[in-house]
Formats: C-alpha cells, sequence, structure tokens
C-alpha cells in the first residue's frame, strides 16, 4: 500500500476514526492489528520475517531481564555474607550470560536481514570471482519492506536491554508494535525503544492542536512528494538510465535533480510519518534538520537521517571505538605515530568501519560500499585539512560572513551531490565515468536550447517544479532563519493555517505527480 | 481554551467546506468536456437530455454504430423513434450495462446491438473506459459496469473522483473547458455523430492471421447476457454488423455468431456483403477511407435497417405523433444545420475544422 494511494488515506482517516473511538488501553493493540494489516500489503510473507525478528528481540530481552533479576536476589539475598570476589563473578557471570544471548539476539535478527537482503549479493560477487555466471545460482529472495529498519530498531533493543539502559517488555505485542509501527515501517525513522515506547502505548487522548500539528505535516510531506519528487523523478530516471546519451551538463542536471528528489521524497516521506503519528499521540523522532544548510560534510551527516546517523554511533562507533582491541591500538599508535597523529588513528578505524557498514545497510551493491567509503574519506580528510582550513580563515577572516557561508553550503551540496551519484548509475566505474564528463563534456547550452524538455517534462512542469521548489526552500530558509517551524507559526494564526492548508491540498490534488501519464512511486528509501 | 477549540473547529470545517466546493469547481473545469475534436466522450450523457422522447429501438455498440446509422434518416423515413447509445471502443459488458441502465427510463421495442466488440474479450484502455462510463448517470448498474471494465491499472476511485483522474489537465485547458464547466452542448442527434466530409475509401491492410479463430468466452458471455436481458424484458434483440470492412471482420466469428444466433432465434445480418444492395457507395460514402460512413452512407445503412425494422417488427410511426414529432422536427433541423456548417467549412477551407479528432479548440 503506497502511502501516496488513496487506499493509503482512506486506511489512516479510518484508523483514526477508530483510534479515538475505542477506549485508552485498546489502542496500542488496535494500532498492532493496523500496522499488520498494513504490512499484510506487502506481502503476507514478509509477515513472518518481521514477526519472528520482533519475538526474537522480545524473548532475547526478557530472558536477559530475567537474568539481571535473578543476580539482583541473589545479591540480596546474600548481602551481608558475599564477598567482593563471589560479588565480582556473579557479575560477570551474569553479564557472560547476558552477552551470549545479546549475541544470539543479533545474530538471529541481523542473520535473516543479511540472508533475505545480501545473499544474491554474495553469490553475485562468488560468481564473478569464479569467472562464472552461474556457478552459483541467485535465490531471488524478496527483500521484505522495511527489513533494514525495523531489524535496526530490535537491534537497538536489544543492545539497550543487555546494557541495562531500558528495561525488557514483558509483553510480546507490544514489542511487535514497537517493531511494525506503520507510518515508520517504509522508511524509517529508526525509533529506538525508550523514545517510542514513551507514547505509542499511551493512547493519549484526543488533542486538537496535536491532531492539526499532525494533519499539517501529512499534508507537507505530500506536497514535497507529489509536486516535486515525483514529478522530478521523470527526468532523473531518463537521464540515469541512458547514460551513453546524457552525458556532461546532463550529469549534472542528474545529479541536482537527484538531490531534489532524494531531499523531497525522504523528508517528504518523514513528515508524513511523524505527522500520522502525531495525529494519533505518537511522537515520533525527527529525521532531518535542515540538512542542505550545512556547511560540511560532517555536519550533513548530523543533519541527514539523523536516527541512522546516531544508530552507527551508538551501536558501531562508540563500542568499537571503547573496545579492548582499539584501545590497544590506540595506545601502540600513540607510541608509535606520536599522540596527535597516533590518538586519530583508531578514531578513524572506527569510522571507516562505521562508513563500511553504513554503506552496506544502504543496499547490496558495491556502488552503496563506495559511497559509504567516500563519505569516510571526504570526512578524513577535511577533518586533517581542519588547522589549513582554521589558518586560512584566520588569515582572510570569511568565517561567518553571509557570502562565504553560502558558498559554503553550495560546496557540501554539490560534494554530497555528487558522491550519492553512486545511488543513480548502474556500477562504480560508470559513476566516476559519467561524473568525468561533467568536467570534459559539459555544454552550457544544454540548459538554454530546449534539451531539458526531452527530458519527459514539459515546459509547465518545470514550472510546478520551480515553483514547488521555491515553496520548499522559503520553509527551510524561515526556519533556518528564525529557529521557528513555520506550520506551528500558522497554528498560531489559525485563518491562515486553514487558509495554507487548503492551498496545499489543492496545490497537491492538481498539481501533484499521481495517477494517469505518472507513475507515483515507492519512496527511495523504502529499498534501504 | 475550550472556546478557542470550538472556534478553531468551526474554522476548519469551514474550510473543508470551502475546500470541497473549489474541489468541486476544479473538477468542472478539468473534466474534459469533449465538445470538439474527440467528442465521443460526451456522447454517452447526452442520452439522459432526450428522456422526455421515447426510444422504440436503441442501438448499442462501438463506432460502427454511432457513426454509420443516422437516426434522423430513420425518423424521416419510417417515422421510428431511436437512440443509439453508442461510445468509442464499446466493450460487450459496457453495452449490457448501458441497456440496464437504458431499462431504468425506458423499455424499447428492439434493440439492436452491432457485433464487432465481439473482437475484444478483456477490458482494452482507461481511456476508452472513460468516455464511455463517465457520462452514465451514477447507480449500482454504473458502479458494476466500471467494475466490469477496469483494467489492472485503473481503480474506483478515479470514476468516483474524476478529479484524480484528470487533475493533470491543468496544462491543457483550452476555451471549451472554461465555456463548458457548467453545461454542454450536443455533439450528437440522438447518438449519432455527423459527418459530411468525404474521404473515398482505399486499400486496407491485409487481414492478420488469427492466433485462435474462437471469439473469447467472456465476449460471448456477455453477448448472452444481452440476450437473456432483452428476452426477461420482452424485447427483441437484433444482431448486425456494420456494412465497413475495417477493422477486419473474420468470417470465423461470423460463423460463430450466426450459429449464437440461429440458437437464440435472434435475426442477424452481416452488412458487409451487403454494401450494394444497400446502395453504398464507399468512394463518396465514408469520410475516413472506409472505416466509418458518412452522413450520406449512414443514411443509406439506416434506410435499409428501418426497411428491416418497420417490416418485422410493430413500432410506431411517430410522423403521425404531433407532440414527439415536433420534437424529431427540431432535431432534423439540428441534423440539416451541422450538415450545412460542415458545407461551408469544407467550402472554405476544403475540408471540416470543426469537427473530428483535428478539431481546433480555440
Amino acid at each position: 500500500m503506497l502511502f501516496t494511494s488513496l487506499y493509503f488515506i482512506l486506511f489512516v482517516a479510518i484508523l483514526f476514526a477508530l483510534y479515538y473511538a475505542v477506549p485508552r488501553k485498546v489502542r496500542w493493540p488496535l494500532l498492532l492489528l493496523a500496522s499488520y494489516v498494513f504490512y499484510w500489503f506487502s506481502g503476507w510473507q514478509n509477515l513472518i520475517f518481521i514477526t519472528v525478528t520482533s519475538l526474537t528481540a522480545w524473548a532475547v530481552c526478557l530472558v536477559m531481564g530475567r537474568i539481571d533479576e535473578k543476580a539482583k536476589v541473589s545479591l540480596e539475598e546474600r548481602k551481608d555474607t558475599i564477598t567482593k570476589e563471589e560479588k565480582k563473578k556473579l557479575r560477570d557471570e551474569t553479564k557472560a550470560k547476558k552477552r551470549r544471548l545479546m549475541l544470539l539476539g543479533l545474530l538471529i535478527d541481523l542473520g535473516i536481514l543479511a540472508v533475505t537482503k545480501y545473499t544474491d549479493f554474495v553469490i553475485e560477487n562468488i560468481n564473478a570471482f569464479l569467472e562464472s555466471k552461474d556457478a552459483i545460482q541467485a535465490v531471488d529472495i524478496i527483500v521484505p519492506m522495511g527489513i533494514s529498519f525495523y531489524t535496526f530498531q530490535t537491534v537497538s533493543y536489544i543492545i539497550d536491554c543487555s546494557r541495562g539502559t531500558v528495561k525488557a517488555e514483558k509483553n510480546p505485542f507490544k514489542v511487535l508494535l514497537f517493531t511494525s509501527f506503520f507510518p515508520q515501517l517504509v522508511q524509517g525513522p529508526i525509533s529506538r525503544w525508550k523514545d517510542l515506547s514513551a507514547t505509542l502505548f499511551e493512547g493519549a487522548p484526543f488533542n486538537f492542536e496535536n491532531f492539526s500539528h499532525g494533519l499539517m505535516r501529512i499534508m507537507w510531506g505530500y506536497f514535497k512528494k507529489l509536486i516535486v519528487a515525483d514529478r522530478i523523478i521523470v527526468a532523473v530516471n531518463i537521464l540515469i538510465k541512458n547514460p551513453e546519451r546524457y552525458t556532461g551538463a546532463y550529469v549534472f542536471c542528474a545529479m541536482m535533480f537527484y538531490a531534489f528528489e532524494l531531499y523531497c521524497d525522504f523528508t517528504g516521506g518523514i513528515d508524513i510519518t511523524i505527522g500520522i503519528a502525531k495525529c494519533l499521540g505518537i511522537t515520533v523522532k525527527e529525521n532531518f534538520d535542515l540538512p542542505y544548510f550545512s556547511k560540511n560534510i560532517k555536519e550533513y551527516w548530523n543533519r541527514w537521517h539523523i536516527t541512522m546517523g546516531t544508530w552507527f554511533t551508538d551501536y558501531i562507533f562508540y563500542p568499537l571505538s571503547v573496545s579492548p582491541k582499539m584501545l590497544n591500538l590506540s595506545k601502540w599508535s600513540r607510541k608509535h605515530l606520536g599522540n596527535e597523529l597516533g590518538k586519530r588513528v583508531s578514531v578513524y578505524i572506527s569510522c571507516f568501519l562505521v562508513w563500511l557498514a553504513t554503506g552496506i545497510w544502504h543496499g547490496p551493491a558495491w556502488n552503496f560500499v563506495v559511497w559509504g567509503l567516500l563519505n569516510f574519506v571526504v570526512i578524513m580528510v577535511s577533518q586533517e585539512l581542519e588547522p589549513l582550513y582554521s589558518k586560512f580563515h584566520g588569515k582572510f577572516h570569511l568565517k561567518g560572513k553571509a557570502g562565504y557561508s553560502v558558498f559554503e553550503i553550495i560546496r557540501t551540496i554539490l560534494l554530497m551531490s555528487m558522491i550519492r551519484m553512486l545511488d543513480c548509475y548502474r556500477n562504480v566505474p560508470l559513476t566516476f565515468k559519467m561524473l568525468g564528463t561533467m568536467f570534459t563534456k559539459f555544454r552550457f547550452r544544454t540548459f538554454t536550447d530546449g534539451s531539458l524538455l526531452d527530458l519527459g517534462l514539459e515546459r509547465a512542469d518545470y514550472v510546478i517544479l520551480l515553483a514547488g521548489l521555491i515553496v520548499v526552500f522559503s520553509v527551510s530558509l524561515y526556519k533556518a532563519g528564525t529557529k521557528k517551524d513555520i506550520k506551528a507559526v500558522l497554528y498560531e494564526k489559525y485563518p491562515l493555517w486553514c487558509v495554507s492548508m487548503m492551498v496545499m491540498f489543492l496545490a497537491v490534488v492538481v498539481f501533484g505527480a499521481y495517477g494517469k501519464g505518472y507513475d507515483s512511486t515507492q519512496f527511495i528509501y523504502n529499498q534501504f | 481554551m475550550k472556546l478557542r477549540i470550538r472556534h478553531r473547529a468551526l474554522m476548519l470545517l469551514i474550510t473543508l467546506l470551502v475546500t470541497a466546493i473549489l474541489m468541486w469547481l476544479l473538477q468542472c473545469l478539468l473534466v474534459p468536456k469533449y465538445q470538439k475534436g474527440i467528442v465521443e466522450g460526451g456522447m454517452m450523457a447526452e442520452y439522459y437530455d432526450d428522456l422526455d422522447v421515447p426510444h422504440e429501438v436503441i442501438f448499442l455498440g462501438d463506432c460502427e454504430v454511432y457513426e454509420d446509422i443516422s437516426t434522423v434518416e430513420l425518423y424521416r423515413e419510417y417515422g421510428i423513434s431511436s437512440y443509439i447509445r453508442g461510445s468509442a471502443q464499446q466493450l460487450l459488458w459496457q453495452s449490457y450495462y448501458i441497456l440496464e441502465d437504458t431499462l431504468q427510463y425506458e423499455t424499447p421495442k428492439v434493440v439492436v446491438f452491432n457485433v464487432y466488440a465481439l473482437a475484444y474479450n478483456e477490458p482494452q484502455s482507461d481511456s476508452y473506459n472513460h468516455m464511455t462510463l463517465d457520462g452514465m448517470r451514477w447507480s449500482k448498474i454504473k458502479w458494476d459496469a466500471i467494475n466490469a471494465s477496469m483494467t489492472e491499472e485503473e481503480s474506483m476511485t478515479d470514476y468516483l473522483f474524476p478529479l484524480l483522474y484528470y487533475h493533470s489537465r491543468w496544462s491543457d485547458l483550452g476555451q471549451s473547458d472554461y465555456e463548458h464547466m457548467f453545461s454542454r452542448d450536443p455533439v450528437t442527434v440522438n447518438g449519432y455523430y455527423l459527418r459530411s466530409d468525404v474521404y473515398p475509401q482505399g486499400e486496407f491492410p491485409e487481414p492478420k492471421m488469427l492466433a485462435d479463430p474462437n471469439i473469447g468466452k467472456n465476449a460471448m458471455l456477455w453477448l448472452g447476457k444481452i440476450a437473456d436481458l432483452c428476452e426477461e424484458n420482452g424485447i427483441d434483440l437484433v444482431l448486425v454488423k456494420a456494412p465497413t470492412e475495417y477493422p477486419y471482420w473474420y468470417e470465423e466469428w461470423d460463423e460463430q455468431v450466426s450459429s449464437f444466433a440461429e440458437g437464440r432465434g435472434i435475426p442477424y445480418t452481416n452488412y458487409i456483403g451487403l454494401q450494394e444492395e444497400i446502395g453504398l457507395d464507399m468512394s463518396t460514402d465514408t469520410y475516413d477511407g472506409g472505416l466509418h460512413l458518412n452522413v450520406y452512407g449512414a443514411e443509406k445503412y439506416a434506410d435499409t435497417l428501418g426497411q428491416f425494422l418497420t417490416e418485422n417488427y410493430d413500432l410506431t410511426d411517430y410522423r403521425t405523433v404531433p407532440q414527439i414529432a415536433s420534437l424529431w422536427d427540431n432535431k432534423a433541423a439540428f441534423y440539416d444545420e451541422i450538415i450545412d456548417l460542415q458545407q461551408q467549412e469544407i467550402e472554405e477551407y476544403g475540408h471540416v475544422v470543426s469537427w473530428g479528432v483535428n478539431a481546433i479548440d480555440s
């Protein structure tokens, strides 16, 4: 069921009505039912995967909780007689048991993800290595929708339980809902138990203000998705699927079009997700913070797909950085490479592994691996050149000046957009070749001689696109300048809020790229 | 606080109402008007404007009825009051439901069904479906007709809310979209789409070999349903194949229809082989190279059908019913007016410019 289909809108409308009609304690079971119905539309087989993944997390965490409980009771009972060594032994044993359980849980959940998502990729590479296309037959497993997102949620739940930062949930159905909560199944955000559970099971009473904010957020998401993303995708597809024809300036177009498309598609989808949750009185974490206003890539990654970034930081980067092996390595490198460089070695290795994992998480293709590593390289190089930048800024006093800030923002957008082209073209060499043509075959006239009208978009489409992008940019600019969300400001001037909702709704209905002549698409991040 | 929320809720309600009105206005604007160029989409709705005239003969089918049979000629020569409920590529099941729809308003004595639609066994195209079904009045019958007609890509919501289907027309709006937002002019005379220009029949491509010479089971099933519906309502069904030769009507199909008709005791005439008897001269009686008849050919074909119908069925001569005759006289005047207008254009430009797919929507 596409977010952009009328059936989905009807589904959500019925859910809203039912949700507030039933008693509060029945609301979360209703949400679970709705989530499973929603997921059932993506293929009933997928329900098996998500259920096994969720129940594994639930069972593992429950047992871990009981082990903790047992150890606590044992300590309590023997608090007057137990020696320090015995206490330590008990703690170590508890820790080891929990660790084994945690690893079992991770193995099952990540194993399901690995098998469903990466088997064919591995087979393909073994075949390439053996120089035989059919040495091993591909298995063609259909990747369950949103598996990367919900698996990461269960992984965070298992690790948090094992760390003791989250208390294990006894009710398996609550864990099932945490994993399958339908608005975030398609493309995240990757929620944590402690964040989502606070409101997910509460069945909050109807709140007009919250509901209004939710509706506006949903509408804003559809505006971005249907007016910009799904319109521009037509041109992007033509450009990237015909690389032999569209080189030079066209690659630049593809790069920028894809940057706009991805932004409006992904943030639009998250707006719809957060909006639906808000209407239900549930708080879902923000996933974006004006990423295209970032002045460098590090900042960009703190503002783009925030929940993914923090997930990798909390569950891979930090554990790796403080692991005994890494600490030993750090000690060794400081000794041999000096304090300054030596302390960065372990950080860079952890960083490298995080970006490798991020790339692999995005998809079973070398494009994504290289994409991840390129991000790592750019971040590392920027980090290493930081003293040089500081010197430069100190000398020319450019830092903080409006013009220079704009330059930094544009530079970051261009750099990220270039790296992101690895999402688009079918393999790594082709991507680099196409990026190369951008410099060797650039023809400025492509923008003025009507060539852009050959990309499946008419003049009128470009007008709508431009108008849509201006609106999106203005809203972002307002937020960047005032630190206020214009949607909330409008709510305070309610007649304006009503007019904005109406105009946006009518704009989406009339100018939205859906239905005949368009192929309203699934969200891009749905494939990850 | 409560008062503030009540105020806001009321404002929201008013916004919803205004939005609904604006949506309706936008729908009126964006839905195609079918006043010029491709007019087929406007034919179905016109029937409901003619309910004050009884129709003893109803024609069902595709372009081989609405372009090939002159309803005015049937009246002028035989006093038959008829209506053509046909549209572009009208499929069997659509004809069935259109007949059911007709029966809600009147019960004709005779239904004449043109069999070419048997060439199609399954839903074909969303555009043709909309042209046929959008104009039907909403009822359970229309709902069923849509369900039977939809292609895999279509959805019922496109029919329930045409704005969602036609929304992307905003960049193609023409003068008539504004002029006919709330009204429309007739594009047919009792379902007959009149063309008086001449473009002689040429060579047709060789017929393709049929992969399966059998008419599709689904199509035959719906033909049977049409026959049943007529029988249940005491209506005489007549099957015809229009005298035009292209698109091909294969002998194998003809044999199957003949045997069906014989089995059910329904008269069936394939007029392709009877062009001479009808008096058709395909160098002057067609406007598009032999695919369809022009008004001169349509009058000749109507003459033949009229003779058959009056000889075999107890039809009223409405020329003798003053109240109805006066209404038909108006239709005949409109018919003559169209011919005159088209002839003026032919004289002025060498061809008609306000009719046909290339007509400009000024």
